[in-house]
């Protein structure tokens, strides 16, 4: 393998794209495919795997001290960032997008590369909704708000009625892990598992494959390097939905 | 190439299914993680290293890939007793479970939690980058033979991981070896660290860290040429192997196994792939190898 020394890379731009969400755009374009992460180094704070937005932007919501020390940071300042890391998301024909909060982040390439046909967007409240106008302008959007400030009222796995799931080559999901697990279990009923791609999150030190600390039971599959996506059949009766480990590698239910 | 007859053999009072073992510190934080290793080819596989009380471990970035290795400092991230019931599911496979502590005492305390659950334990005397653990303890001879002792004395297969960052490794494996090891496992990471020249600073969180991977293998197969010399208790060679003709050249050097770790940074099928390239049914038994060449 060949060295993947951190690229130091130079904040150009901050957007506030929700209350609680913003998209840091950087000097430097990564080649990836979508769905595929980086490790992003906050100079003496901590290293944190983030889902590109865009070739040159991570898209952050604050959730604890590195995402807090980025939120802090203005432009012009320095971060590390390695990578692309992980598998990406892997479609063709027609492909549904579902995502749930700063979990719209990851499909956005998928967007971008005009390869999302609908997207079923949901956030607590219609000012934490994501990339509204770029999603509309390239795919079928449907809206789900948890208060129902905007769209349907309630939860966007209730959107997935409205569709016909055998209209989809792929379904392409990100967002909390018990958003995703309602999906699992849908497609599951419908019996399309493996039409599902789940992209899902655990904590990762090393990124590459060799830490062991966001592996997953029963298989042992590693989320930065078998993953971070995964075939719905693949998660079906695995950890996925009940559990998750911490920095300690502890069980923490999800 | 020299090829060896397949098949169990018996290292250090633990049984294995061939000379290859996975190495401490690689996917070996949950039980599944190590299963799947096993399933993929390995003779016996070695844990995350567990200890007294549950670490998170250091700030990251904790790792990085560098040319001809990796330099790494996690700071001994582990669940501490919690690990035991990880286990549970592989109760009869080779799995060793790597331990540390700051004292003997402590080193005691996490053996018992392992003691009749796991085919041995490898004591960790080596880690090079957290205070007061591994390393800090194994460059002092008198704490490794009495670390070694409060662990063997439990009457478990005692397995000592020694550090390369010492003046004279072959005086501390003759430590272990009076404090009752079963064997000696050599090397750990060597001492090292890589810096941003864009951020200007080190890498690390913890800002140096232990390199492993090709670039260490000349020095794990000195170190172990040196332990043979010196001990009369089998040596398990650690330190960059990723061939079959890597592990010849360890055995040669004295190792009656070996531990691998980097190379699955490649390939986590490296297992299968050096079995298929190392076993032959007309090959030669180990015996007549290792150590031949100090003739």
């Amino acid at each position: 393998m060949h060295e993947q020394m951190p690229a130091g890379v130079m904040i150009t731009e901050i957007v506030e794209e929700t209350p609680s969400i913003r998209t840091f755009v950087f000097d430097r374009k990564i080649a990836a495919r979508p769905g595929q992460f980086v490790m992003v180094w906050v100079p003496g704070v901590d290293e944190i795997p983030m889902g590109l937005s865009s070739p040159s932007s991570i898209t952050v919501q604050k959730v604890g001290d590195a995402t807090a020390a980025l939120f802090a940071m203005h432009e012009g300042d320095r971060i590390g960032i390695r990578g692309p890391y992980g598998n990406g998301f892997s479609v063709s024909g027609r492909t549904l997008a579902i995502g749930g909060g700063v979990g719209a982040s990851p499909l956005l390439p998928l967007v971008a590369a005009g390869q999302v046909d609908t997207f079923l967007l949901g956030a607590r409240t219609a000012s934490e909704l994501l990339f509204t106008d770029r999603i509309r302008g390239a795919a079928a959007l449907m809206i789900a708000t948890d208060d129902g400030t905007a769209g349907h009222h309630g939860f966007v796995t209730e959107l997935i009625s409205r569709v016909d799931l055998a209209d989809f080559d792929h379904i392409c999901i990100c967002g909390p892990e018990v958003m995703m697990a309602a999906v699992l279990a849908i497609l599951d009923r419908e019996g399309c598992t493996e039409r599902g791609q789940f992209s899902i999150n655990r904590y990762m030190k090393c990124g590459v494959g060799l830490c062991g600390s966001c592996c997953t039971d029963p298989h042992g599959l590693r989320v930065c390097r078998d993953g971070p996506v995964f075939s719905g059949d693949v998660l079906l009766d695995s950890e996925f939905g009940h559990y998750a480990r911490d920095a300690s590698g502890s069980r923490r239910r999800v | 190439m020299v090829a060896l007859y397949p098949g169990p053999i018996e290292v250090g009072g633990i049984r294995l299914r061939n000379h290859l073992l996975l190495a401490a510190g690689i996917l070996g934080t949950t039980g599944a993680s190590l299963a799947r290793i096993l399933a993929n080819g390995a003779g016996g596989v070695v844990t995350k290293s567990i200890g007294p009380s549950p670490k998170e471990g250091h700030p990251g970035p904790c790792l990085v890939v560098v040319d001809g290795g990796i330099i790494n400092a996690m700071g001994l991230p582990n669940p501490s007793a919690a690990f035991v019931e990880e286990l549970a599911a592989l109760q009869s496979e080779p799995v060793i479970v790597s331990i540390f502590g700051g004292t003997p005492e402590e080193f005691r305390t996490v053996a018992g939690w392992f003691a009749g659950k796991a085919s041995g334990l490898e004591l960790n005397l080596s880690c090079p980058h957290a205070e007061g653990y591994g390393a800090a303890i194994g460059s002092d001879p008198a704490l490794v033979e009495e670390c070694t002792r409060a662990v063997a004395s439990l009457g478990v297969p005692t397995w000592v991981k020694l550090t390369p960052n010492v003046a004279n490794i072959a005086e501390i494996g003759a430590a272990a070896e009076r404090g009752g090891a079963d064997a000696i496992v050599a090397i750990n990471t060597v001492k090292a660290m890589r810096i941003s020249t864009a951020l200007r600073r080190p890498v690390l969180g913890n800002r140096f860290g232990g390199l492993s991977g090709k670039a260490i293998f000349p020095v794990a197969v000195r170190c172990v040429y040196d332990l043979y010399e010196a001990c009369s208790i089998p040596i398990v060679g650690c330190g960059g192997i990723s061939t079959a003709d890597n592990v010849v050249e360890m055995m040669m050097a004295g190792a009656s196994a070996v531990e691998i770790g980097s190379a699955v940074v490649d390939d986590i099928g490296i297992f299968a792939a050096i079995v298929n390239d190392l076993y032959n049914p007309d090959g030669i038994d180990a015996d007549e190898i290792v150590g031949c060449a100090h003739a």
